[in-house]
This record gives structure tokens, sequence and C-alpha cells, in this order.
């Protein structure tokens, strides 16, 4: 009777100082960390970098995560990333929140991309306007006959609000950035489909021959067909690869960045971009 | 360690023992104490955070603006924020799970209880509760690769990612809860009332049907809201299947985006504070206003349903 009554207040004792010793430890652990988190697009050139660089330093961890650049750049302003990755510049409004917080962003460029935009192989469609994309993402044409292709309703994907790349397609194609076209006030349409990760995205363009959707260059398998885009509808139509994106000629190619809070030193790795499927800086 | 609290070695062993009792006593009950408080200010805690970080969303977009908007643009210039979209598209995704889930749920639980033998009993009720078990991502995967193919070719959809490939993910996930809940209340009808019916001459359907489940009303309706809650709450497998389009959902076979998937898909670049922020927590606010509200009326179904049972 005695001992029980003993264990029962000895245990949550006990469990509470090996929570704390727990914490402790994992808190200290061996060597320092690094943590990359940000833009789903620029995550597989970050992660075979992280792997190189920990092979070199096994005394360093790096954990690269990608939920999105608009969640690394919150990331990096709340102080609780070290490095944030993004497919999208920073906003002149999230500079000055982060300089509110004692945050300095530092924008490095790692990589060059040609967001690819992606149909299923079976499509018959093989190039399009940036006024055509513009018409489909906003929901003006919904029929894949509109633009030369068969008479079925177009899925049109696209990533969510989190994403760098939802915002550059949005302001360099919805809205024709830089283009005589160009209209501020255009937004995605309310058919969009808005998908938590670019994989999900070519997965359901590679199963259903209706859709389209823009993945970075590195993420383009062989199940999906990438479509060359011309700028205006007299040009000719450029596909997305490392040299059209290199040259300039491919219209909606884009920098991969990385944010730190200050310069950092040393930056090299350049010779990984090209395994990865991006485009390296020269 | 109680026991170097009474280093008096002059006290008799049967002193040092009701001291030792009584202080053993009072550590046992402010821990339990504490415990019980500790539910009731983590409520109260959630309760104003999100009243403290969801209604300055308001001073921006004002209520009926924010409810019957059907407009969310959280990253433009300006932003716009209006939820009627992510609103009646959880309606249709916990309307679809509900239908299919309550029927299968209510009628797999007559069966064990009333019908199956004991055997058959034990084997499968532990095999439903690990259904239960199942992770909400692995749901959500199963939705993506097997589902969505299925319903999309039966239903001739432009997309198999909709409001009815999730409410079927989310009656999966929900019938667990149901049948094993439901199957507990039909057990707890007293045997008296099976056997009056039967010496009245009712065949074993007539008997469940007009004396099993109306005795156990109470626990079934408990069941349901319990399983709507699920349906409700669910974040992970509604944002993988159900498509995330932002136009008002007029059929359940639209692509859709359910209030919890828009919350889970934009807190991630909300910035604390920032205009996004508030309106997330806004609809976190709304959300918890609802499951509130689904409580209180199962509380008072209860509380009817036990009265009509007491006369």
């Amino acid at each position: 009777m005695n001992i029980r009554k003993r264990l029962f207040i000895i245990l949550p004792v006990v469990a509470v100082v090996a929570l704390i010793v727990a914490i402790i430890v994992l808190s200290s652990g061996g060597g320092s960390s690094i943590k990359i988190i940000g833009s789903n697009t620029v995550t597989p050139l970050s992660s075979v970098w992280a792997e190189e660089f920990m092979n070199t330093h096994p005394d360093v961890s790096i954990s690269v995560s990608g939920p999105g650049s608009g969640v690394g750049i919150a990331a990096l302003i709340d102080g609780t990333t070290d490095i944030c990755q993004a497919s999208r510049t920073i906003k002149q409004s999230e500079i000055d929140q982060a300089e509110a917080n004692d945050v300095e962003p530092y924008e490095i460029q790692v990589a060059t991309d040609a967001l690819s935009v992606v149909v299923h192989p079976s499509n018959p469609v093989s190039e399009l306007t940036t006024v055509q994309l513009s018409a489909i993402y906003t929901g003006e044409i919904t029929n894949w006959d509109e633009v030369g292709g068969n008479d079925v309703e177009i899925v049109a994907i696209a990533r969510d609000t989190n994403s760098g790349t939802h915002v550059f397609f949005k302001e360099h194609v919805v809205q024709m950035q830089g283009l005589p076209t160009e209209d501020k006030s255009l937004e995605y349409g309310g058919n969009v489909l808005m998908l938590p990760s670019t994989e999900e995205g070519v997965s359901q363009v590679a199963n259903n021959p209706n859709a389209i959707f823009y993945p970075g260059l590195g993420y383009v398998t062989e199940e999906v067909k990438p479509l060359a885009i011309k700028r205006t509808a007299d040009s000719t139509g450029v596909l997305p690869t490392v040299q059209t994106a290199l040259n300039g000629t491919y219209p909606i190619a884009r920098p991969l960045l990385f944010y730190t809070n200050g310069e950092p030193t040393g930056v090299k790795g350049q010779e990984k971009v090209i395994e990865v499927g991006y485009v390296p800086l020269q | 360690m109680i026991g170097k609290t009474s280093p008096d070695t002059t006290t008799e062993p049967k002193e040092i023992l009701r001291r030792r009792w009584r202080l053993g006593e009072k550590l046992i009950e402010s821990w339990i104490f504490l415990a019980g408080i500790l539910t009731i200010v983590v409520l109260l805690g959630i309760i104003v955070l999100l009243l403290k970080e969801g209604l300055p969303a308001f001073w921006y977009t004002p209520p009926w603006e924010f409810l019957f908007g059907t407009k969310w643009y959280p990253v433009s210039e300006p932003p716009t924020f209006g939820i009627t979209s992510f609103f009646v598209a959880t309606l249709w995704v916990t309307l679809v799970a509900t239908a299919i889930s309550v029927p299968i749920g209510v009628a797999c639980a007559a069966y064990l209880a009333e019908v199956a033998p004991a055997k058959v009993r034990e084997t499968v009720k532990p095999i439903i509760e690990i259904l239960a078990g199942i992770p909400s991502v692995v749901m959500g995967f199963i939705g993506l690769l097997l589902l969505s193919p299925l319903v999309q070719s039966a239903f001739n959809l432009n997309t198999g990612l909709c409001g009815l490939t999730a409410g079927i993910m989310l009656s999966l996930m929900s019938l667990p809860i149901i049948i094993s809940v439901s199957e507990d209340a039909l057990r707890a009808v007293p045997d008296d009332f099976r056997e009056a019916s039967y010496a009245l001459g009712a065949t074993k359907w007539e008997t469940i049907r007009h004396v099993c489940i109306p005795g156990a009303l109470s626990g079934i309706t408990a069941a349901v809201m319990l399983g709507v809650g699920r349906a409700i709450g669910e974040t992970m497998t509604v944002l993988m299947v159900a498509g995330g389009a932002l136009a008002v959902p007029v059929s359940p076979t639209d692509p859709m985006m359910p209030m919890t998937a828009a919350i889970a898909s934009g807190i991630g670049n909300a910035v604390r504070g920032g205009l996004q922020y508030q309106a997330l927590f806004a609809i976190g606010l709304i959300l918890f206003a609802i499951t509130l509200a689904v409580n209180l009326i199962a509380d008072r179904v209860l509380d009817r349903q036990k009265r009509k049972f007491a006369r």
C-alpha cells in the first residue's frame, strides 16, 4: 500500500526530471546544425549541397525543408532559420518587416530556373503564348480547343500561396509583367487547383490528359511534356532547357535565391546545379 | 524522497507513517488538481490566443465581407480576404463524409452488437480500431493515388481531386469512431428491452430497428457528432485530395479548399502579426465556433434523449 502510494508520487517526479534531461541533451546535441527552409523548387538543389557538405564536414548537420518560398521568408523574418531558399525575390514589405525584427536579408543567387509549363504527353498542344497562359490561369480560357487542342476542359493546376512559384507565375505570366498587355489586377481564377507541392502537381499532370501545371525545370520528368513558350503571338516558341535559360531566350526564366541574415562567407557548389536539372550561373 | 523530509527520529514509527501518508495525500491531491486545472487553462489560452490574433482581421475586413466575400487573395497587393468558398467547401466535405459514414457506421455497429457472434465481434472490433490509427497523411496518399482516379472515371470528371474524394476519405476516417462508440452504446441497452421485444413476437430486425437503436440513440448521436467533428477538423487529407480551388463549390465534385486546408496552406508564409496571419487566425476562430456549436447541439440532443428515457 505504502509503496504504491510512494510510487504515485515518485513516478511523476521521475518523468519530469527525465523530460528536462531529454530536452537539455537534445538541444545541446554535438556539432553545429544549419537549417535551410523555403522554396519547394530549390529543395532538390539544397539537399544535394547539404549532403555534399555533410560528407566533408561530419560534425555539421543540415536540415532542408521545402514548404514554399513564403514560408522560408517568413521564417527568416521571424529568425527561425539560418538560410531561406526562395524562388522569388523578397518583397519590399517583407524587407521592412525583417528590418523591424533586426534581420538584414542578404540575397545570393544560387542558380537559374526555366519555369516549365507541362502538359500530359498525349496533349496535342505543344506551344502557348504568355497571353494564352494568362487566360488559362485566370479562367478566361477553359477548353483546350480554344488554344488548338482537343475539345476537353482544361484542368489548370497551380501551387498554393506558400509557394514562390505561385507568386512568380502570377506576376510574370498571369499579370504578364513586362508585356504591353500587363494587367496588375489579374488574379488566379477560381477554377485553378492549388496543390501543396510541386511533386503532386507533376504527378497529376502525368495522370490527367487535360491538366496543365508549372514546375521548376528540376521537376520535369519523362512522364510530362514541357510546352514551348511564346512571349508574344509572333515570336517563336522556346522550350525550357539549360541553354535557353542561359542565353535569355526562354521567357519565364527566374533566379533561384538564398537569403541569409547578413552577408555569409565562401560560396561554392555550382557544378551540382546541372546534376539536379537547373541552370548554373555561368 | 519523502522519507527524508521527516528526520525526527524520536517520533513513534506510527506517527511518521501517518505524517508521510498525509503529505503523500496532499501531493497527489494537488497533482490531480493541477492536471484538472491545466486543461481549463489550455482551453482558455487557446480561446484568448484565437481572439487576440484573429479579431484584428475584422478591423481590416469587416466581418460580413470576411464571411460572405468570395475572393481570397492573401499575397496580392492589397490582399483580399473572403472565406465563403472555404466555408461552403467544409460544408460539402463534411456532408459527404457524414452521408457515407453514418449509415454504414451505425449498420456496422448494429451488426457487431446485435447479430455477430462473439468471436466475429472480438476479431472485427480491434481491426476497425486499427483503422482509426492510420495517420491522415497516409489516408491522403491513398486518396491521391487510388481513390481520385476512380472517382474521376466513375463520375466522368475533369479531375479526381475534388470534395467528393476528400469526403469519402474522411468518411473512412470517421467510420471507426462512429462504429466503436455506437457499438458501445448499443451494447449498453439492457437485455430486458430485447427480451421484452422478442416476447411480443418481434423479429430480430424489428428489435434492432424499434428497440435497440432508439434505446441507444443518445450514444449514437454522440458517435455521429464525434465523427462530424473529425471530418470538420481533418486537415492533411483534405489538403492533399480536395483540389484546393478558390471558387465557391456548387457541387461536391468540384475541386475545393475547406477551411482547415486554407489555414494549413497559408499559415507557413504568413508573417507573425501580418494581415494574412490575422485572417488565418480568424478562420481558426470561426472553425472553433463551428465545432463548439456542434458539441453544444450534441449535448442538447443527448440531454433530451436522457430525459425521454428517464420517465
